[in-house]
């Protein structure tokens, strides 16, 4: 009789494998993946009984979407990594975030001529909010974070800066680091800086301080005063409160920087 | 209209709201009622209205008036609408806002929508009619002293009360549906033995649990599994949105469904990046193609696994990533070499050029314009000087 790979013989092999397998309590992957379908099933009709129930309270309630995206979390499952996920499809947990997304996007991109890419969370809340509507569902800062966390997947320098008690959303991708960030966090209460200030505040020498302000001015997310009573003021124009500030159009901009 | 009757809103002991939905406004019969848009509120035992500007004058009807009811689709410029059609009112009637109507049905017009949750629910209180079961005492009667014909709720005090149960209300409905979330995340059967068979009811947590293992195993190559029950598996993984590192390095994020999404874009990106000289920042694309679908939107990542297979699928399209960490979209006819020559040639045209004022010239984004004059940067054909004035690139004649 001739041997080959495929005939009783193997077969018997591949039994006498498995049972192997079994004995010891190891599970075979194909198995495995065979069960996860089979719960995968039992676990769609759950998650849809749960949705039938629940699905307004989602897109309704932002405090229950923060529960729901922390217990997501724990036990280690991102409900927002794709729009083909079973969350996605059965609560419309992702139609949400993922628009909310388009709508931080735009924002921040009409905006960027003006403050070069940084806008504190509030702003940026308020903004979207105003853009989505009367009778657009409800949305919170803690929606907005979890939106901009998405957003860093497409590599556009989506990040956060934590200043003040609250966030810097930078979507630009300038290079921050420590000393700029700490120089932000500085610059936060009155919305603009000076040398002095950092030296002051910070204990650096001049050279460290005026480097920093020098580059926040190159990436457009400062703008000199050198008018200022004592010595020349660095604002930043992410910092300005609504009250303070109108709109610069892109022309007007360009005309203030020389 | 006849049917309501005035109410301090309050809910009676053993009477629980079951729902409640803003942005409807009545209508007697065909005719819109006077009154305005509100909040309608589903109780076990009555069917209430509130004013959402004035929350003292609120309406109830028990739901024994109830015949039946249906509901109205939406049509143009027509929101969706429950039509309700009611017994005649009892002789001992409470007052309400309509003395009599010629009427024997309402309609609930929501204009905010709500009605597909709020029809499914009068269903379920209408099916089992708990207020048969736990009756309420009857509503507090007007009495001769007060003003005939009306009573309501009065005073701060009425309103506080109002806000602390809509209040209770709202946490009553958040802690029944973390009841049911916790369930559905927990585990729910016993899984102290690594046995195979697994009939009893299972949970989240447990296939994470269970795709650890899987993972670990392809990676570790032991046992027979194809291809196919690979790509199944990266599918189920999508489905649950469980993150998938070590199948990744081996085979890709791609699942059929990316595949297809990548297959979609290869047609629907053709126009807008010729329009926009070949390129696109990827922030660009999924704003225009989520602004396009509508519904059923594209998450950041599902973008970013879709168009990391334009290559494989041999799709005229490429995913970039610059040095900056800017990921875009380029046509593959995209020629790197003539984009730079013909940057050199604005350049030189002009002496000097910003990012800006490239832009400007080409009518790309900022970000893009950038980005190419770096580039050729990089390749020696341009240098900067950086200054407080910005960024400024000339021609290299070193």
């Amino acid at each position: 009789m001739h041997r080959r790979g495929v005939g009783a013989g193997a077969i018997a092999k591949k039994k006498l494998a498995e049972a192997k397998y079994k004995e010891r309590g190891t599970v075979l992957a194909e198995d495995q993946i065979a069960q996860m379908s089979k719960q995968l099933e039992t676990f769609k009709t759950h998650l849809e009984e749960f949705a039938s129930k629940h699905k307004q309270e989602i897109r309704k309630n932002s405090q229950f979407r923060v529960q729901f995206q922390e217990m997501c979390a724990t036990i280690g499952v991102d409900p927002l990594a794709s729009g083909k996920g079973f969350w996605s499809e059965m609560l419309g947990v992702g139609d949400f975030y993922y628009e909310l997304g388009v709508q931080i996007i735009e924002v921040c991109l009409a905006l960027k001529h003006r403050n070069g890419g940084l806008i504190t969370l509030d702003e940026l809340h308020q903004r979207v909010l105003k853009g989505r509507g009367k009778f657009a569902q409800d949305m919170s800062q803690d929606d907005l974070v979890r939106a901009i966390k998405k957003l860093k997947a497409m590599g556009n320098g989506f990040g956060m800066i934590p200043v003040g008690g609250s966030y810097l959303v930078q979507s630009v991708p300038a290079e921050l680091n420590m000393d700029h960030t700490v120089v932000l966090q500085l610059a936060e209460k009155k919305g603009y800086v000076t040398v002095s200030e950092i030296r002051d505040g910070l204990k650096w020498e001049k050279e460290r301080a005026c480097h920093v302000l020098d580059h926040l001015l190159k990436e457009g997310l400062a703008w000199l005063d050198s008018q200022a009573a004592d010595e020349p003021q660095y604002w930043l124009p992410a910092l300005f409160s609504e009250l303070s500030s109108r709109d610069v159009t892109a022309e007007e901009a360009n005309q203030m920087t020389p | 209209m006849d049917r309501f009757m005035w109410t301090n809103g309050l809910l009676e002991m053993n009477e629980t709201l079951v729902i409640q939905q803003r942005g409807v406004r009545l209508y007697d019969g065909d005719e819109k009622a006077k009154l305005d848009v509100g909040v309608v509120l589903l109780s076990t035992h009555r069917l209430l209205w509130r004013d959402q500007k004035n929350h003292e004058c609120c309406i109830c009807m028990p739901l024994s008036q109830i015949i039946f009811f249906e509901e109205q689709a939406a049509g143009i410029g027509k929101s969706a609408k429950i039509v309700i059609h009611l017994h005649p009112a009892p002789a001992n009637k409470e007052p309400g806002p309509f003395q009599q109507s010629k009427f024997s049905y309402i309609k609930l017009s929501f204009k905010e929508h709500g009605q597909i949750e709020f029809y499914r629910r009068l269903m379920e209180e209408m099916t089992q009619k708990r207020w048969e079961n736990t009756p309420v005492s009857q509503p507090i009667s007007t009495t001769a002293g007060l003003k005939a014909g009306r009573t309501r709720a009065v005073g701060i005090v009425g309103i506080e009360r109002k806000l602390e149960e809509k209040r209770k209300e709202t946490d009553k409905n958040i802690s029944e549906a973390f009841e049911d979330l916790s369930k559905l995340m927990e585990k729910v059967s016993t899984l102290s033995s690594p046995s195979i068979l697994l009939t009893s009811v299972t949970t989240a947590k447990e296939m994470v649990e269970l795709s650890k293992s899987i993972a670990s195993k392809i990676k570790d190559k032991q046992g027979d599994i194809t291809e196919d029950e690979t790509i199944r598996f990266k599918s189920y993984l999508l489905s649950m949105g469980i993150a998938d590192p070590v199948t990744r390095e081996t085979h890709g994020s791609g699942t059929h469904y990316h595949m297809q999404l990548a297959r979609q874009l290869g047609d629907m990106l053709q126009a807008p990046l010729e329009e926009r000289g070949g390129m696109m920042a990827l922030t660009e694309v999924y704003c225009l193609v989520n602004r396009a679908r509508g519904m059923e939107l594209l998450s950041p990542e599902d973008l970013v696994n879709a168009c990391k297979m334009f290559e494989s699928l041999k799709l005229p399209l490429r995913l970039r990533v610059f040095d900056s960490g800017v990921m875009v979209v380029q046509l593959q006819s995209h020629n790197e070499e003539e984009m730079i020559a013909s940057a050199l040639d604005n350049v030189s045209e002009k002496g000097s050029l910003t990012a800006e004022e490239f832009a400007k010239l080409l009518g790309l984004s900022v970000l893009l314009a950038k980005e190419r004059l770096l580039l050729a940067e990089k390749m020696g054909h341009l240098c900067r000087d950086d200054s407080v004035e910005g960024l400024r690139f000339y021609p290299n004649l070193f």
